[in-house]
């Protein structure tokens, strides 16, 4: 059985699911320290329930789940509701990244406040430290969350859908910030409907309530799987990838299970 | 200017209402942030009503009515938990049923008693002008006793403002600061009915905290500003309660929600301002 000395995340014959209803079953991973795993599938595919799962958010409903001790784990979800509304700075909530860390009471350092202001400047917010999170546009407070993240320091990084609502520009400042995490060793796992995204992975997972295909990006994304994934029709003239993808939502009986 | 200080320093029955007060509005304030962050105004509001059937058996039986309140309390909360845990029905659904379950109960016992009706209205709208120096004491020691947990929790009660998820995946059990939450909602609630009663506590725990919430930028100055409104509102109520005749707790309540009112209107009026610079500028 491979072992998180070699791979960060390891899972075998994983199923996932709500207590009462299996979702995906049979997920076989590996991802070691500088690879990146992405997630593609439609909406109800079973991807945030994959994430839920890995972060120790949900149980696993059988097979094995091995990854790093959850402090080690970043969690960027999909959903945030309450920029508009908390009476926080965009400081404030990247300082929650460091929280893990310190636990109830510990003292956060010198240290803490350099990785809280450095993953501010990785995504450019460094100027809007000090603003009001709900003065901000909901790209710009996307761009905040990912430093939260970021600030986590953490060897696995697990992220829900976390370009949507970024400009292209800083859609180039998050890619270049997850280059950089990789180079000092983490993981990435990202769940996605970019595919192109999906393409400059290490790996890239296709679900649609079962898998589809696991393997290389350039391997695993074809014409068939993506078919079998999102109900696709070629089309080479129109888009980058030779695809115009039709989403399908996938049946999704339970409340909490979105993406 | 005596007339705004006199009623407190020749009135010692003002004066313990004045400092009761205070103690009050720095407990709603800590907890009324978290109510209004963490969007909880409903079972907040549940609980303000719901003790009422507890505090009418204790007083029956001749216990304290703060017991008679805290058991109310614990069975409210353990209530909503096992329909919402045990069935595919939202919070809100159980917290409704349990709300008017309770205070159905409160008013049945009541009605069954003769000698109530005094003391009805002592539990509804609170005896703010007759509190003694033991209930002061009490309610010193809660308050204490909340900000203590503000401080010690605030890292997991911050996270679980901006997400639950969040908190739980940084190490914080997302459902056992909730219930920690809980309780001091349920210990604000149960400590301030002697002094604003079951009825007016609701509007202590949320109008100052509402407006405080329009006002800041960090939820520590959110928790100062909510508690200086609040005891704003007990000055002013209890002013208006002594020089007018009027009742004191439904004086300070009103105070509170007027003051929302206020602060809500100066910074809709300031938005607007800034909206036409803005539009000026761009012209």
């Amino acid at each position: 059985m491979t072992d998180l000395a070699s791979n960060r995340l390891f899972t075998r014959a994983l199923s996932i699911g709500y207590k009462d209803e299996v979702i995906v079953k049979g997920i076989d991973l590996a991802l070691a320290g500088g690879q990146s795993l992405a997630l593609i599938g439609t909406n109800g595919s079973g991807k945030s329930t994959l994430l839920k799962t890995l972060v120790g958010l949900l149980p696993p409903l059988a097979g094995d789940l091995n990854i790093v001790h959850p402090r080690e784990i970043a969690y960027l979800s999909q959903f945030h509701s309450s920029g508009f509304i908390l009476p926080l700075c965009a400081v404030d909530v990247v300082r929650m990244g460091r929280y893990a860390e310190h636990g109830l009471m510990g003292k956060l350092t010198s240290e803490d406040d350099d990785l809280i202001h450095l993953s501010l400047k990785r995504m450019g917010m460094e100027k809007y430290a000090e603003k009001p999170l709900r003065s901000l546009s909901g790209g710009q407070q996307q761009r905040v969350y990912i430093a939260q993240a970021l600030a986590r320091h953490a060897e696995v990084l697990v992220m829900d859908e976390p370009t949507s609502g970024l400009d292209a520009g800083a859609h180039e400042i998050y890619k270049q910030a997850l280059t950089d995490e990789m180079q000092r060793g983490a993981s990435i796992v990202v769940a996605t409907h970019d595919i192109q995204e999906a393409l400059e992975c290490s790996q890239t997972l296709l679900l649609a309530r079962k898998v589809i295909a696991y393997g290389p990006g350039t391997e695993v994304i074809t014409p068939e799987s993506l078919l079998e994934t999102f109900g696709i029709t070629i089309n080479l003239r129109e888009a980058k990838l030779g695809v115009t993808v039709i989403e399908r939502d996938h049946c999704c009986d339970h409340p909490d299970e979105r993406g | 200017m005596n007339l705004l200080v006199e009623p407190f320093v020749n009135n010692p029955f003002m004066l313990r209402a004045l400092i009761a007060g205070l103690l009050v509005s720095v407990t709603c304030g800590v907890v009324g942030t978290f109510i209004v962050l963490r969007g909880l105004a409903f079972i907040g509001d549940a609980l303000a009503h719901g003790v009422l059937p507890g505090i009418a058996i204790a007083m029956l039986i001749g216990v304290p009515g703060i017991i008679g309140a805290a058991v109310s309390a614990v069975i409210m909360i353990g209530g909503i938990t096992v329909i919402t845990n045990r069935s595919r029905l939202t919070s809100d659904t159980a917290i409704g049923l349990l709300f008017v379950g309770m205070l159905a109960l409160g008013v049945v016992i009541v009605s069954r008693s003769s000698s109530f009706s005094g003391d009805l209205v002592h539990i509804l709208f609170g005896e703010i002008l007759g509190i003694s120096t033991g209930s002061i004491v009490l309610q010193a020691i809660a308050t204490a006793f909340i900000i203590a947990a503000a401080i010690v929790f605030a890292r997991p009660f911050l996270l679980l403002c901006f997400s639950p998820e969040q908190a739980q995946v940084s190490g914080f059990s997302a459902k056992l600061y909730h219930y920690i939450m809980l309780a001091m909602i349920a210990l604000a609630v149960i400590i301030s009915f002697q002094t604003v009663g079951t009825m007016l506590v609701f509007g202590m725990l949320l109008a100052p905290a509402g407006a405080a919430a329009l006002l800041a930028r960090r939820i520590k100055y959110m928790i100062v500003y909510a508690s200086i409104l609040g005891f704003s509102s007990v000055y002013l109520g209890l002013l208006i309660s002594y020089n007018f005749n009027l009742a004191a707790g439904s004086s300070i309540v009103l105070c509170a929600v007027l003051i929302f009112f206020i602060v809500f209107t100066i910074k809709n009026l300031q938005a607007r301002h800034q909206a036409r610079k803005g539009l000026a500028l761009n012209d």
